[in-house]
């Protein structure tokens, strides 16, 4: 692959540095709107193909007379600068689909995960995902017109949260808000290397 | 209408999942890029001239990744912008590979990377918008 990636550079052109990051949560609990009002274009689909019992693609038996089944993803895009490039993936709502997801988080920068204080146990299998594998993210709570609303730190027991997570209230369709739980995901990310980034 | 298939019924088969579909005629069978490592956020990025007439085998799919691919475009938007699944995308982009006709750019690794400086950018870049 080196050789590929030489060729690349050769040909002059400036490749930017692409970074994913997750959206994750419950079902309902706001990942495409929040990947809407973030993302620089319309939220663009794409597909991913189940394979049967697991992800065995090494095995091509059969294969050919296989009907299949594809989960879609969504996933929005903003561009920092000339080289560098933020891509926002949505996870699927329902847990068994994960497996698809472990591509993603390997090498992502990190994640989001929102939580709605009316279905708080549906973001737990989200954030024991990224626990187990030590994904950085940081809990937006995602305050929904006539939720009930608790203390950050009520929300922080109820999850079981390690004191360095850091939980932000944020508003899903809010792009703004939205930018502020990215911008407290990076600096987490910053802090987790022992190069804090200086604020603002 | 999937409950009428007897004799098909797969795990992943109910309401919650895509329709059924046969992902891999475009690859004629084939479920594996000949090359590993088309990240979703990979830069593909087509060879300069490149000679499509040389390759008559390749598919108008192949035809349209090249072009797509002209000024570097990641793995999953030309997903999207093909409307075919991610791994039928991979398998023709090997096509493309071992054949010379796009380069690919691994992203960077979260062990190795980014570094602090790309961070400091990604915030600077955040606050910004």
């Amino acid at each position: 692959m080196d050789s590929v990636r030489y060729d690349a550079e050769r040909q002059g052109s400036r490749i930017p540095i692409a970074l994913k990051i997750l959206i994750a949560g419950g079902f309902g609990a706001g990942k495409t709107t929040l990947v809407s009002a973030l993302s620089e274009v319309r939220p663009l689909q794409t597909e991913e193909i189940l394979t049967g019992a697991g992800a065995d693609t090494d095995d091509l038996s059969g294969v050919e007379g296989k009907s299949t089944t594809t989960v879609a993803m969504d996933f929005g895009r903003i561009t920092i600068n000339d080289d560098l490039q933020l891509y926002l993936f949505g996870t699927p709502g329902q847990d068994r689909f994960w497996f698809l997801w472990d591509e993603l988080a390997f090498g992502a920068l990190g994640a989001v995960v929102l939580a709605d204080t009316r279905r708080l146990a549906d973001c737990f299998p989200s954030i024991d995902y990224f626990e187990q594998r030590g994904v950085p993210f940081v809990v937006g709570v995602n305050c929904f017109d006539g939720s009930q609303r608790f203390s950050l730190e009520a929300v922080r027991r109820a999850l079981d949260l390690d004191p360095d997570v850091p939980m932000v209230l944020c508003d899903a369709r809010d792009r703004q808000s939205g930018k502020a739980v990215l911008i407290s995901l990076v600096e987490h990310v910053a802090r987790q290397r022992g190069e804090p980034v200086p604020a603002a | 209408m999937r409950s009428d298939l007897p004799g098909h019924r797969h795990e992943w088969l109910d309401d919650d999942a895509g329709p059924v579909v046969r992902p891999y005629t475009l690859t004629g069978g084939r479920v594996r890029s000949c090359a590993d490592g088309f990240d979703l956020v990979a830069y593909v990025l087509a060879s300069p001239n490149p000679d499509l007439g040389a390759y008559p085998e390749l598919h108008p799919e192949h035809r349209l990744l090249v072009e797509l691919a002209g000024q570097g475009t990641p793995v999953v938007e030309l997903a999207a912008d093909l409307d075919l699944a991610v791994g039928v995308v991979r398998v023709l982009l090997g096509d493309l590979l071992t054949r010379g006709l796009v380069a690919v750019q691994q992203p960077p690794r979260a062990t190795y990377l980014p570094d602090n400086d790309i961070l400091k950018a990604v915030v600077d870049g955040l606050r910004a918008l």
